[in-house]
């Protein structure tokens, strides 16, 4: 069992002619990834790494895909989304980043209350090592295991994994939610499928400021997380008022502080690291 | 991005959300001649510009432009006033409040109305804020505006001129790609007295009454979600948000901030760049940016990236690459690149992690350079370098 998708997810990628789609597309396949179909208008009838390319999702529904990954610019992401929802693809992953907010909002309302499962929009994705990766994730620092890691970010996620890689833990899966302030996911929805994943054990939560995702999170793991959970918060040293890089990452009216994150995590009983590189340490404590 | 007072009521009176007459000036003399008084407001992006000083009353246009001038030379907060709107001075009955944004936890909009308008929103205690939850499918219909008017305590004319109001400002907020709109304080204004004569004519009884007063946005703050520029071309730029350098740099496509210490930071992704400078912090160094180079491997961002940096003027400059699948060669050229072009003789400490990692740690350790793999051993060589120079 794993989170989201697994060994069998059939995966088409719209605007997979780009570069980026083009270059992630073949590191997934690599990674072992079931890439069945790509879609770029305009462009059906080419191949990418061996990848039929067709110019409409409908047209990739022969290959019965359960997911795309999305790589299309900012201003086409709200029709390549719902040009996938509507021909029934359950699991949606925008890698785009700068996707106009009630863009977001739009795609996220319609995908929860018509079953759809969003990722991102402005993550690296999710990865199941030793089964599947959509996503930019890179391949080398992963290794199969049962800590399940969620992140608002991208690198930073890559520098925890491989710390816990290098420390002998490894994943069992990885999942980057979103660095924009709507996401498809959010900590309480990730923390419930990784409490019910039988492959998990203990869990790493990667927050950073803004908004009160993680504070939530607090709440929900002190009332229904039985494994472990450690945690790492980004923005510390973040001034009030200043945009870091994410859109999400903002402390705005005093709200979405790093302390106010730590103080809930800690008064739930999830340690937190003080650096990115001490999360194999603070996991030891409360797992093996 | 925050839109001054004056451009915002421009929309809501595009969309039928009441204001009260007025224009905006950027010159005192613009202010044309009137009679009876007029409200002489700053144009700053920033909140508590009344109690600085930067609202006054005027009783005629002599006393407006003297006004005008004093204000349009002022800085509220560190920020310049940008212009001046005059405005009718209205006849308060009552302040309200209401706004609506982007809720992230619910990931739906939010409308937040209040009978306390004109303070603080976050004075307001919780249970004098009326909160309904937009189902985006649904969008706001009447039923939205009799049930909050209900709360607020609006009856007839009045529920009716709220619920057109706020089904406006929901319209606006959504096609202007709005992160939030406020309306603080909504205004209720005086009624007026009506006098009507009774039957039988001429028969001198008049019977008075008030007619109920309206709702008119006495203020206004937008902010639009600045990813959707790109659709709202009728829209200026405001560049006040960002300091001279902050602009320049984002012009050039690198996400920076400013902050006040002197190690300068290049480091790829906002999470790890945050992540940088909170360590840094913890390690007793202070950084004097946040710059994220993004997902690149090209030697010229990796170059530009120092001209920033080093108008910044730090004391030694920190880079922490963790290369995904960015390679790391090339980052290491892009860093010679820009000491030679530069000529940079502060310390420069580099962790570089990724793809052809080695290769990249050798080309710089040859060129002087400090490189590291991980982003402890770097910060504890840099920490060790800035004691050593005191």
């Amino acid at each position: 069992m794993s989170v989201i998708v697994d060994e069998n997810t059939k995966i088409i990628v719209q605007g997979i002619t780009g570069h980026q789609g083009s270059f992630h597309s073949g590191e997934m396949i690599k990674f072992g990834a079931k890439v069945v179909a790509g879609v770029t208008p305009g462009k059906g009838g080419m191949k990418v790494h061996d990848v039929p390319v067709y110019d409409t999702v409908e047209e990739t529904l022969v290959h019965e895909p359960d997911a795309t990954m999305i790589t299309v610019p900012a201003p086409f992401v709200k029709d390549a989304a719902f040009e996938a929802m509507y021909n029934g693809i359950r699991v949606v992953y925008i890698l785009t980043e700068k996707v106009p907010l009630h863009d977001a909002l739009d795609i996220v309302t319609y995908a929860r209350s018509h079953g759809h499962v969003v990722i991102g929009p402005n993550g690296p994705g999710i990865t199941v090592p030793g089964k599947t990766k959509m996503g930019i994730m890179p391949n080398h620092i992963f290794k199969k295991g049962t800590v399940a890691v969620a992140s608002r970010s991208g690198t930073l996620t890559y520098e925890i994994v491989n710390a816990l890689t290098l420390n002998g833990y490894g994943q069992s899966t990885v999942i980057g939610l979103g660095g924009d302030r709507i996401t498809g996911l959010n900590f309480v929805d990730i923390l419930e499928l990784f409490e019910k994943d039988e492959d998990t054990e203990a869990i790493v939560l990667v927050g950073e400021i803004g908004g009160t995702a993680e504070e939530e999170a607090a709440e929900y793991i002190k009332k229904y997380v039985s494994k472990p959970v450690v945690a790492y918060i980004a923005g510390r040293s973040a001034p009030p008022g200043k945009r870091m890089g994410h859109a999400g990452a903002i402390i705005t009216r005093g709200k979405g502080t790093a302390e106010s994150k730590i103080k809930a995590f800690n008064e739930a009983g999830v340690p937190v690291a003080e650096f990115p590189w001490e999360i194999p340490q603070v996991l030891k404590k409360v797992y093996k | 991005m925050n839109l001054y007072e004056y451009q915002g009521k421009a929309l809501f009176k595009k969309y039928g959300v009441p204001v009260p007459q007025g224009y905006v000036v950027f010159k005192p003399e613009e202010i044309m001649d009137f009679y009876g008084e007029r409200v002489i407001k700053a144009q700053v992006l920033t909140g508590g510009r009344g109690k600085s000083g930067g609202v006054k009353f005027a009783s005629n246009v002599e006393e407006a432009r003297k006004l005008a001038k004093e204000i349009l030379s002022m800085e509220i907060k560190g920020h310049k006033v940008h212009a001046i709107l005059v405005e009718e001075k209205l006849k308060i009955e009552k302040e309200y409040y209401l706004s609506i944004l982007i809720d992230r936890s619910t990931r739906k909009p939010l409308i937040m109305a209040s009978p306390e308008g004109g303070v603080e929103i976050e004075s307001v205690p919780d249970e004098k804020i009326y909160k309904f939850v937009v189902n985006p499918e649904i969008g706001v219909q009447p039923f939205v505006g009799r049930a909050l008017a209900k709360k607020m305590g609006f009856t007839g004319d009045l529920a009716k001129q709220f619920t057109n109001i706020l089904m406006n400002l929901y319209k606006l907020f959504r096609e202007y790609d709005a992160e939030l709109v406020e309306i603080n304080p909504l205004v209720l204004t005086e009624g007026k007295e009506v006098k009507t004569e009774m039957y039988p004519p001429m028969s001198g009884m008049t019977l008075s009454t008030k007619a109920p007063g309206k709702l008119i946005a006495a203020d206004s703050k937008v902010v639009i979600d600045t990813d959707s520029l790109y659709r709202h071309k009728d829209l200026e730029e405001n560049a006040e948000e960002k300091t001279p350098l902050e602009l320049e740099a984002t012009k050039a496509g690198y996400a920076f901030v400013e902050l006040d210490g002197n190690v300068g930071v290049i480091a790829n992704g906002a999470g790890l760049t945050m992540a940088t400078l909170d360590t840094l912090l913890l390690y007793g160094l202070k950084p004097r940016n946040f710059l994220d180079l993004g997902g690149t491997d090209s030697v010229d961002i990796t170059k530009n990236a120092f001209t920033y940096v080093l108008k910044a003027n730090p004391d030694a400059i920190l880079v922490n690459i963790f290369g995904g699948v960015t390679k790391c060669d090339t980052v290491a050229q892009g860093i010679i690149a820009a000491k030679e072009a530069f000529n940079i003789n502060m310390p420069i400490v580099v962790r570089l992690s990724g793809v052809h990692e080695e290769e990249g740690r050798k080309m710089l350790e040859e060129n002087g350079i400090h490189a590291f793999a991980d982003m402890r051993h770097a910060i504890e060589k840099l920490k060790e370098i800035m004691e050593g120079s005191q």
